[in-house]
This record gives C-alpha cells, sequence and structure tokens, in this order.
C-alpha cells in the first residue's frame, strides 16, 4: 500500500480537516458519460480528457470478494 | 407378424385409464409356479442394446429388471455421478452491469471438461491440488479506435465487449501441469456469454472448481436428460378395412403403422413401433373399436441419456452402476454389523 504511505507523508493540508490528507500523486477516475480511465490530480479540473463530461466515478476496490457459484439470497452474501 | 411378449409383460393402455401397472413376478402370487429371484434366470432375461450414440447423447434399451433398478439407474445418473465444477468465485473486480453474486452464480453452471476420475472430493476446507482447479478471468473492454463512425454492431466498435466461457484461463498448481497435460482443464463450450461489457468495464477473477454431485447442486449434474420410456406394443387384433386404412395410420406416430399401397393392407412397423409416442388417438374413434391394441412392456426401458459434462454419454450409464455398487457394499457392510453385534446398538450408515 505504497499510496497510503505516501499520504501519511505528506504535510497537513489545511483546507481540508485536520484528518484528511489529499493524496499528491495523481488518482484514477472512470468518466460516467465515455468510460475512459482518467488521471485526476488534486485541484485539478474534474473533466474528461476523452469527452469533456465532469462527471466522474471512483475505481472500484481491488478487495477480493468471495462468493458460492450458487443461487443465492442477498441476505446470504458475506459481509 | 410381429414380436408378441408375455401379456403378464404387459402394461394395459385403455381410452381413460392403464391397466396392470405393478409387476407381479413375485413369489406366491401365481399359483404353482416358482418366482424366486435367481441369478440364471435374471442373467438369462437381461439384454441391454445400444441403439444409437453420437457425441452428447445416447438411446439404449434395457430390458429385463425391474421399474425400481431402472429408475435407482436414472436417478443416481441425475443426482449422484460426480462432476468438476466452479465452486468458489473470488471477486478482484467486476465493473459490469452484471452483479458479482449474478455473475458468480453464471460462472458455476459452466461444464467443464476435466474428468473426474482425476480428482477427489473436498472433504474438509482444505484445498489441494487434488481436489481443487484454479482459472482465473480477466477481460477488459475497450474502444476500437478504427471503428467506422456510423456502425452500431458493438463486434466493429469495442475490443472484449463479450466475457465468455472461453476467456476462463487454467492455472496449473502442483502436480496439475502433469496430470492435466493431455486435455488441460476447459470449459466445454467456450462460447457461453457470462457478461456483457462496454468501454471501461471490466472483470477480475479467480475461481476454484471442485468435485460434487447433483444432489447437492444442480450444475454438478452431469447429464441434461437422463430419462426412460417403456416400449409401447400395438397389436391389430382383426384388420383393418382398406377405406380406413389411412386414417388408422394417421392415429400413430408417422412411420409406426405401414400400409400397403396396393392392397391397403395395415400393418405396424416393427422397427419404428418404439417411436409411438402413445397418444391414444386410435381408441377415440368408435369405428377402430375392437380392432386394435394399445399396451407397453413393463421391462423393455428405453433409455436416452444426454451428457452434458466430460463424460461422454456412453460412459454415464456405467459410472452409475459403479455408485450403485458403492451403496450396495455400504449396505452390506452395515448389514454384517447387525450380524456381528447382536447387541442393541445404532449402526451409523455413511453415505460414500
Amino acid at each position: 500500500m505504497s499510496n497510503q504511505q505516501q499520504q501519511n507523508s505528506n504535510p497537513p493540508g489545511g483546507r481540508y480537516g485536520a484528518g484528511f490528507v489529499p493524496p499528491k500523486e495523481a488518482m484514477e477516475y472512470n468518466c460516467a458519460d465515455c468510460g475512459a480511465t482518467n488521471e485526476i490530480k488534486s485541484r485539478e479540473p474534474i473533466r474528461c480528457r476523452e469527452c469533456g463530461h465532469r462527471i466522474m466515478y471512483k475505481k472500484r476496490t481491488k478487495r477480493s470478494w468471495p462468493f458460492l457459484a450458487r443461487f443465492c439470497l442477498p441476505t446470504d452474501i458475506p459481509t | 407378424m410381429s414380436q408378441t411378449y408375455d401379456s403378464r409383460r404387459l402394461v394395459g393402455i385403455r381410452a381413460e385409464r392403464v391397466t396392470d401397472v405393478s409387476s407381479r413376478d413375485f413369489p406366491g402370487h401365481y399359483p404353482g409356479e416358482d418366482h424366486s429371484w435367481s441369478l440364471d434366470k435374471f442373467r438369462e432375461n437381461l439384454t441391454v442394446k445400444v441403439r444409437r450414440v453420437s457425441e452428447r447423447s445416447i438411446d439404449f434399451d434395457l430390458v429385463g429388471v425391474d421399474a425400481s433398478i431402472a429408475n435407482a439407474f436414472r436417478r443416481i445418473i441425475i443426482a449422484e455421478v460426480p462432476t468438476i465444477c466452479i465452486e468458489n468465485v473470488y471477486v478482484y473486480n467486476n465493473t459490469t452491469v452484471v452483479a458479482d453474486e449474478i455473475l458468480a452464480q453464471r460462472i458455476g453452471l459452466i461444464p467443464l471438461n476435466v474428468d473426474p476420475k482425476e480428482m477427489d472430493m473436498k472433504l474438509d476446507d482444505e484445498s489441494t491440488d487434488h481436489n481443487t482447479i484454479v482459472f482465473e478471468l480477466k477481460l477488459a473492454c475497450t474502444r476500437k479506435k478504427d471503428a467506422p463512425k456510423d456502425t452500431t454492431d458493438p463486434f466493429q466498435l469495442y475490443e472484449n465487449h463479450e466475457l465468455l466461457s472461453g476467456h476462463l484461463v487454467w492455472v496449473p498448481a502442483g502436480e496439475q501441469a502433469d496430470v492435466f497435460s493431455k486435455k488441460p482443464p476447459a470449459p466445454t463450450n467456450p462460447n457461453i456469454v457470462l457478461a456483457k461489457l462496454r468501454p471501461g468495464q471490466q472483470v477480475e477473477i479467480t475461481l476454484h472448481a471442485i468435485k460434487g454431485v447433483g444432489k447437492d447442486h444442480a450444475k454438478f449434474s452431469p447429464v441434461a436428460t437422463a430419462s426412460y420410456r417403456l416400449l409401447p406394443n400395438i397389436v391389430i387384433k382383426k384388420p383393418i378395412p382398406p377405406h380406413l386404412a389411412q386414417k388408422f395410420q394417421k392415429c400413430f406416430t408417422p412411420g409406426v403403422i405401414r400400409v400397403d399401397p396396393r392392397t391397403k393392407a395395415v400393418s405396424v412397423d416393427e422397427e419404428n413401433q418404439r417411436k409411438d409416442t402413445v397418444s391414444r388417438e386410435v381408441l377415440r374413434h368408435p369405428e377402430f373399436e375392437g380392432y386394435v391394441e394399445l399396451s407397453r412392456v413393463r421391462d423393455f426401458f428405453l433409455f436416452n441419456i444426454e451428457s452434458e459434462s466430460a463424460y461422454p454419454p456412453q460412459r454415464l450409464f456405467r459410472e452409475a452402476i459403479t455408485v450403485m455398487r458403492g451403496k450396495l457394499a455400504n449396505i452390506r457392510r452395515a448389514a454384517e454389523a447387525l450380524l456381528d453385534e447382536p447387541t442393541d446398538t445404532d449402526v451409523v450408515m455413511i453415505d460414500q
């Protein structure tokens, strides 16, 4: 988790509360319109480089999520 | 004249009822006749004849056994012959519109080409290279740069817009690379669509396949169908009048009744008699009353097995026999335990 280590080494940014540290390096986001992957740094304009759309989605977590390959009700899904 | 069957072997089929359904060849039913079970007699009566085998299915006749035996084999093929299927799904990333749990279930239903003989049942929670096969599924959809402007065809517009069973990649573990070198584990059909993707969507999944049986989950069932019918038996009691020959023929499945083009003489085609659906249409017409008798042969089973697994269809019935023998061995052991221990203790019968 090099991401987190770098976050901690950053000086705290005054605009965000005491606990939150904005990552300096680029984060990847998906464009809500065309689906293209965009690298956006903090305080950069939120705008898709491919289509100019201004809505971005954060990427899904890469954590492994175990499922049984069977039909199951939402209540059966591990949390 | 076509082959006639002993009337004791026939199940009568009337317009609105079925007669003589149960077999009566047990000791004490017919006075003065010995119907005790003997291996020699059974051997003499038993015939198994394969009628048709193809890549995926088999038709064969099983003659001379009780319905309970034929049915036991049918049920064992469906529910207790083991196969290999994906059971555990570890989703690292799935940004498609198909929800994780839905995709997991769909993946579980893919038939795999792994011979179940090569693997062990996973009895405890420990996964080894003897009981688990690992697959990986990774796909990301992208836009094609050189796509024509006016097209709406996803095949021209996008790269990897369909997640197929053929995208499963086997990850050999331990000795598996040697054991499965001849036939690497893969889906039997590489063209099953699991999900559809659009640019920016991606899937990254690890899958664990294990050995299981159909009674646990239907995905483990090795067959699409395993069923039997009783052989239809049509007996023409007196000659059909020539002007009714055509009408009589149309009461049956095409090919079952032959009409001589010149004499209009009606007869039953012995080879095609089995094709009849026994619709009883002929019994609805008063002009045919007393002319024909419909029945089925009680111990003549026309089996049809359609494999949808790694097993070739002709192997499935033999596998069912192996499972059945295992069950009998269990019963024998339990019965012998009763003899050894006349004390009043419970005998635990363990499945498999």
